[in-house]
């Protein structure tokens, strides 16, 4: 058994995609189990889901604990092979750890799986997206992260399955929940159609307000470079890149970003990339479909007024 | 408190692409293509520990950094930074790729080290970025863990943390001893230390233990290992930008839009 979890719809498709095909390969079925979601778990049947779980409950109250914990034991009464979890915050914790509890390997951030000899074996990133490399695991149960947008999503054409509800497994109490600090409305990158992303040469003071007004018209969201965020100018939750948010638009904007390459492991899944820089040399436009050599500050500006004022 | 900060020197990360070349019989970056530092996130980490300890939440800051033979710089530059003890753990024999063997051999080194009430870790090493290590030693050890923590302070008997979460910050408690991994933040710029600092750091001790030493046989190393490296290399890079010249700013936004509009990926009806 493959099993896929997710805790929400948007990654359900792709989690069951990889899943279906890592089954296929390895002769098996495919479980999902949704944390906390009921509406992913109603859609995990058609996405293909042979048996699906929902776990109900306060799962988040203890940090990683209790879904630690709920995903163990249904490992152990599936009898999975590997666990499939999209990779995100809060499996970058997960992962690892079920995977020692369950004596496993884990496996993060992977963006292909093929299955050689009856093993999987898996390709991830290295040495900041600079390098790519293949591992196998000696181990089982395989716990792998998949990068977001990476793996082909899976079609709704199946039929519905029945849901078999579990409870939020307790736990000893060591590490509680207090409170959740929401972004201020800011559209979720994961999701956004067009990120207007700055960088190092973005600077401080008007630099992000005015990405936050052309991202508002562009009905998109804006990013930030890991640089961008040290300095200060974007908060942690809008990085971009292998230590941030993996992004797979249909327009991505590099504004005044150099381009490092933990930064472009970030942005593979983008349809297009326009990149802005003074620096004719910086290795983003490498990475881009269109490239202008120019201050980005005047490339926002001007984008502002075309934009305010459509021909 | 007693607080343990894991460390571990890296290739520099900003060694730029078209620099970057792989051994790929030796299965990792090619020897000497640029200077090993440490990494970006054990530099948060040894910065939020000496916040912690700024803040009288930790008396006794220990870095400790599993490296090959004479890798020394980074423990160095800790203790020009006012951590209170050096210990470096001789990896020579072991596979860095490996983050469970890693993860052993660490454990092994805190037992030693007695009773610690924090483990501090990067998010993940930027070499193998598995992000795994500090995780795998909070399951062996049997102590809480938080992930992805860039704040943290005293809460009464715990400790109250900030972490990364997929729907924005969390704020979690968690009562030590617990191992938390530390992620990019703007407040977690290494401090530089000074002169003065650095010259009495070089008179201070370094304790070092080889594996021998934490009684970590040949054949229990081995049966830690997880991770088979199958294969490293450099990927081709296929994208072939199109260059739009940028001297009228205006002309130049008017055909990028134009350009996003014919690939239909973007649409400025609304």
């Amino acid at each position: 058994m493959i099993l896929a979890a997710v805790w929400d719809r948007r990654t359900l498709p792709e989690t069951l995609g990889a899943a279906a095909r890592l089954a296929d390969a390895l002769d098996g079925a495919v479980a999902l189990v949704s944390l906390g979601d009921a509406d992913a778990a109603a859609d995990a049947g058609r996405y293909g889901a042979s048996r699906v779980f929902l776990v109900e409950g306060e799962l988040a109250a203890s940090g990683a604990e209790s879904t630690i914990a709920a995903l163990a034991d249904l490992v152990r009464d599936v009898s999975a092979r590997a666990v499939l979890l999209p990779g995100d915050d809060r499996t970058a914790e997960i992962a690892p750890r079920l995977a020692e509890r369950l004596g496993g390997t884990a496996v993060t951030q992977t963006i292909g799986v093929d299955v050689a000899a009856g093993r999987p074996l898996w390709t991830r990133a290295a040495y900041g997206g600079k390098a790519l490399a293949t591992v196998t695991a000696a181990a089982e149960p395989v716990v792998a992260t998949l990068r977001r947008g990476v793996f082909a999503p899976a079609e709704p054409t199946g039929d519905d399955v029945s849901i078999e509800r579990r409870a939020t497994p307790e736990t000893d109490g060591a590490v509680e929940l207090l409170a959740r600090e929401a972004p201020p409305a800011a559209a979720s990158l994961e999701d956004a159609k067009v990120i207007v992303s700055g960088g190092a040469g973005i600077g401080a003071g008007e630099g992000f307000r005015q990405l936050e007004e052309l991202a508002g018209l562009l009905g998109g969201a804006v990013g930030a470079s890991l640089a961008a965020v040290d300095a200060g100018w974007a908060s942690t939750d809008r990085q971009v890149g292998l230590t941030g948010k993996v992004v797979s638009p249909d327009v991505y904007f590099a504004l005044g970003i150099s381009g490092a390459s933990q930064h472009l492991a970030g942005i593979g899944g983008a349809k297009a990339v326009v990149a802005v820089n003074t620096d004719a040399e910086a290795p983003i436009f490498a990475a881009a479909q269109l490239g202008v050599v120019m201050d980005c500050h005047t490339f926002v500006r001007s984008m502002i007024e075309q934009l305010r004022s459509p021909p | 408190m007693r607080a343990v900060v894991l460390l571990k020197e890296i290739l520099d990360w900003e060694l730029p692409a078209s620099k970057f070349r792989v051994d790929e019989t030796a299965k990792q970056a090619a020897d000497g293509i640029a200077p090993m530092l440490l990494g970006p996130f054990e530099q948060h980490s040894l910065e939020l520990a000496l916040q912690l300890k700024d803040a009288g939440v930790v008396e006794n800051v220990t870095a400790l950094l599993a490296g090959p033979a004479g890798s020394v710089n980074g423990l160095r530059k800790a203790l020009a930074l006012r951590c209170d003890e050096a210990v470096h753990v001789v990896t020579d024999g072991v596979d860095g790729a490996d983050p469970s063997q890693t993860a052993e051999l660490l454990v092994a080194a805190l037992k030693r080290l007695g009773p610690v009430d924090l483990v501090l870790a990067g998010r993940q090493a930027g070499d193998w970025d598995h992000g795994q290590v500090g995780y795998l030693v909070a399951e062996r050890l049997g102590r809480p863990c938080v992930g992805l923590v860039f704040r943290a302070e005293r809460d009464g008997d715990r400790l109250r943390v900030w972490r990364v979460a997929p729907g924005g910050v969390e704020q979690l408690a968690v009562r030590p001893p617990a191992v938390l991994t530390v992620t990019s933040d703007a407040g977690l710029q290494l401090r530089m230390g000074s002169v003065m600092d650095r010259m009495a750091a070089n008179k201070k001790p370094i304790t070092t233990w080889t594996v021998d030493e934490l009684g970590l046989a040949p054949e229990r190393l081995a049966a830690a290992r997880r991770l088979e490296l199958e294969r490293v290399w450099v990927p081709e890079v296929e994208r072939r930008c199109e260059v739009i010249d940028g001297d009228d700013p205006a002309e130049a936004v008017r055909t990028v839009l134009a350009r996003l509009e014919e690939l239909k990926l973007l649409s400025r009806s609304a």
